[in-house]
């Protein structure tokens, strides 16, 4: 999500990484365009004015003038601060230390997410932690939100507390809470209407729920693409409750996210949850560090590996890496890895992951490859790899015009189709090599940009058929 | 719908932007001159309200060329910086005309999630049935749970139909259905709620076109409107979701919501600016009634508190 903003910053960088030494001025001048980049990113003004004055006093002074590489001190400095305002680092849980059954407040403005996130979060209680939770919607006011509710604890297999018509919000926690001590539920998640911040009436009842039900958690949902107004509602929504979480959602859109940096700053409540996604098990732990990271260019390595250990069969990733270390790396294992991909999310959500990714993903953007990376795609390289008979999947320099014709025709695509997945496994065997030359420090260090051929040279070389 | 009710009704949803901007303006200048830190400060009052920093350095020039050095008062400021922000918007203030000739004029609201799209149809189709009109709905919103029944809520409200089909069927196909069933009966707007999806889903963009591909097998011209409903509250990405939604689906004109609550509501003016795309209508409140045409000197100036 915060693509935009990274690629801000690494122009601003690349500048002060260049020189050998580093003055005032150049430390300013950068400042300013962070401060711009910020602001387009929807960081809070206030915030932004606090963000520069800290890196400006350790960046002026001492620390950078003694340094070796004054460029890469304002970058590291620029990253701790960012990682401080985002709340430092490691993951902050939920806070389950109550007695049974634990009541958690969701609230926030209308259309934040309120609904789907309880939903998750029930789903995420119910199989990581093994709890059981009863969700209860007290929205009475948007038509066939209670429904909604109820629909989504069915689909994360929770329970849900019936609907009853007529009841006040207050009522409804209420009964939650005594239908969660009968019943004996571990975690009642209370989902509320969601209301503006500046409504006394409905701020003044979802106080009163708060105290009847004494919540672990209130949580305040609020959308990643909420501009300067985020530190608004989140301030309005602290004083009147006492928000002790803040659950970010819709990170899986392209909005550059600035409300984050902000709202830590603003509440001191720490953003535990970021939503990704439609899907129930779309919920995520925050890690100020890897976001941090992520807005300085050096890409989220951590996430994609979590993710991918998740999704992977870790046997047969383990015999991809001896084959790659060996450097054998066949059709068969680019087919096998076709499939793990596929098992991994969208391919653009995986290179948003990857450090030096950002420019890579819009170039692919540019030349309608989001479009062209989706799974059917995938699915019809792996159709043309399965119509090739074993000796050509081992050795695919056998595969001249008139074997490339019987695989077109046996997986119903055209010659150039075959082409292409050929060049595609060429490029990435050339990968595989220079991968294999850096090693993961390297890799570390220099990013994805270090493994794509011509990134510097222009222009991509081709292999003629 | 009164309307003299109109200007305290925006008012008041625009109460609170208002106070913020009106805030700060006051400190500001109560009579100052207007030299660098001053412009500097009016442009940071700006880019908090979610102008922008393009929008907001080109308002700035225009002060520096024509009053740099001088003395101002506060009502002088904010008469002026009004005035700039009503030119920029008066041309994009284009209301949605119906063209009840056609039988029906189909409209196809779409937007990312939870920006009110429902409620946005709803409060249409409200509005429609008071002028006179027939307004058929359709729950195009096959994914998210129970939005068929949120639509099916509103249908009750306001007396029109609403064509439904079984979760998560495909979307094309009902509304393909819905016209079919709204030319036969001679309904005079179709008004397609369709899911919220984020606009750098490529897959789910390509939902929403070919909701448009199958309307055209029936009437070529159809959709006659793709209304693109934002959430006020949204920062800067709201000018990528425009981008894109107008790129992939042709938006004709936006609905702005939630003018009633957030403390901005400037990314309208970055919208104009950027796109000069039609603004028909702001949502200001949940009832029915609170969807309003937009009026570009009424918006400004109750941005600026006057």
């Amino acid at each position: 999500m915060f693509d935009a903003l990274t690629s801000k910053l690494s122009t601003v960088f690349e500048g002060l990484r260049r020189r050998g030494a580093l003055n005032e001025t150049d430390v300013l001048e950068a400042l300013r365009e962070v401060r711009l980049a910020l602001l387009d990113a929807d960081v809070a003004l206030p915030v932004v004015k606090d963000f520069i004055t800290r890196v400006r006093e350790r960046a002026i002074g001492q620390e950078v003038i003694d340094s070796v590489s004054p460029g890469q001190q304002v970058v590291k400095i620029v990253n701790d601060v960012l990682i401080e305002q985002l709340g430092g680092a490691g993951a902050v849980a939920l806070n389950l230390n109550a007695v049974a059954p634990i009541p958690i407040l969701m609230v926030g403005l209308q259309g934040s997410g309120k609904t789907t996130t309880s939903g998750k979060i029930g789903l995420r209680l119910s199989t990581r932690l093994r709890k059981k939770v009863l969700l209860a919607s007290l929205d009475t006011q948007r038509p066939a939100a209670q429904l909604q509710l109820q629909v989504l604890a069915g689909q994360a297999g929770v329970g849900s507390l019936p609907i009853v018509p007529g009841e006040t919000p207050l009522q409804i926690a209420r009964r939650a809470m005594e239908t969660g001590r009968r019943e004996v539920y571990d975690i009642v998640i209370l989902d509320t209407a969601g209301r503006l911040s500046i409504d006394a009436e409905l701020m003044e009842q979802v106080r009163e729920i708060r105290a009847e039900t004494n919540p672990a958690e209130t949580l305040l949902v609020v959308d990643a693409m909420t501009g300067q107004d985020a530190v608004n509602t989140a301030k309005a929504f602290n004083d009147a409750l006492g928000i002790t979480g803040i659950v970010m959602t819709r990170m899986d859109g392209d909005a550059r996210g600035g409300a984050a940096l902000s709202m830590r700053a603003v509440t001191g409540a720490p953003i535990k949850l970021t939503g990704s996604g439609e899907k129930l098990d779309a919920l995520e732990d925050f890690h100020p560090e890897r976001v941090a990271g992520r807005i300085l260019g050096q890409g989220d390595v951590l996430g994609l590996v979590e993710r991918a250990s998740e999704n992977l069969d870790q046997e047969e990733a383990e015999k991809l890496a001896r084959k790659i270390a060996k450097g054998r790396f066949d059709l068969d294992d680019f087919a096998a890895q076709l499939k793990q991909i596929t098992k991994m999310g969208s391919i653009s959500s995986i290179l948003g992951m990857l450090p030096g990714a950002g420019k890579l993903q819009a170039q692919l953007e540019a030349s309608g490859g989001a479009a062209g990376l989706d799974k059917k795609v995938i699915n019809r390289q792996a159709a043309i790899i399965s119509s090739m008979t074993v000796k050509e999947r081992r050795a695919p320099d056998i595969i001249k015009a008139s074997r490339k014709k019987r695989i077109a025709a046996g997986s119903g695509v055209t010659v150039q189709d075959v082409n292409k997945l050929l060049k595609q496994f060429d490029d990435m065997s050339s990968m595989m090599k220079r991968m294999n030359k850096l090693g993961q420090k390297g890799l570390m260090r220099h990013g994805l940009s270090a493994l794509m051929p011509g990134q510097r040279g222009g222009g991509q070389q081709r292999r003629g058929y | 719908m009164a309307l003299g009710g109109f200007f305290s009704r925006l008012k008041q949803g625009l109460a609170r932007s208002t106070a913020k901007l009106s805030e700060g303006l006051g400190t500001v200048f109560v009579k100052r001159k207007l030299d660098d830190a001053a412009l500097e400060e009016l442009e940071d009052l700006l880019i908090g309200a979610d102008l922008g920093t393009d929008v907001a350095r080109r308002v700035i020039a225009a002060f520096r060329r024509s009053r740099f050095g001088r003395e101002v008062s506060e009502h002088e400021i904010r008469e002026s910086l009004a005035e700039e922000i009503a030119a920029i918007l008066r041309p994009v203030a284009i209301p949605l005309v119906i063209d009840r000739a056609l039988k029906p004029h189909v409209v196809l609201v779409v937007g990312v999630n939870g920006t009110g799209k429902t409620t946005t149809v709803g409060k249409l189709a409200q509005s429609y049935t008071e002028q006179g009109m027939r307004p058929m709905l359709a729950a195009c919103d096959t994914f998210r749970a129970a939005a068929v029944e949120q639509l099916q809520v509103w249908g009750q409200r306001t007396g029109a139909p609403v064509m439904a089909a079984p979760a998560n069927s495909d979307a094309a196909g009902l509304a393909f259905d819905a016209l079919t069933r709204a030319r036969a009966e001679g309904f005079d707007v179709l008004l397609i709620d369709t899911a919220g999806r984020l606009h750098n889903k490529a897959a789910l963009m390509g939902e929403l076109q070919k909701i448009i591909r199958v309307l055209r097998k029936q009437d070529p011209s159809a959709p006659h409107s793709v209304l693109l409903v934002l959430d006020a509250t949204t920062g800067q990405n709201a000018l990528q979701q425009v981008n894109v939604f107008k790129e992939m689906v042709d938006v004709t004109g936006l609905a702005v919501t939630k003018l009633d609550g957030s403390a901005r509501g400037g990314i309208v003016v970055a919208l104009a600016e950027a796109f000069a795309m039609p603004v028909h209508a702001v949502g200001v409140g949940e009832q029915a009634g609170d969807l309003r045409a937009f009026d570009a000197g009424d918006f400004a100036r109750g941005l600026v508190g006057l």
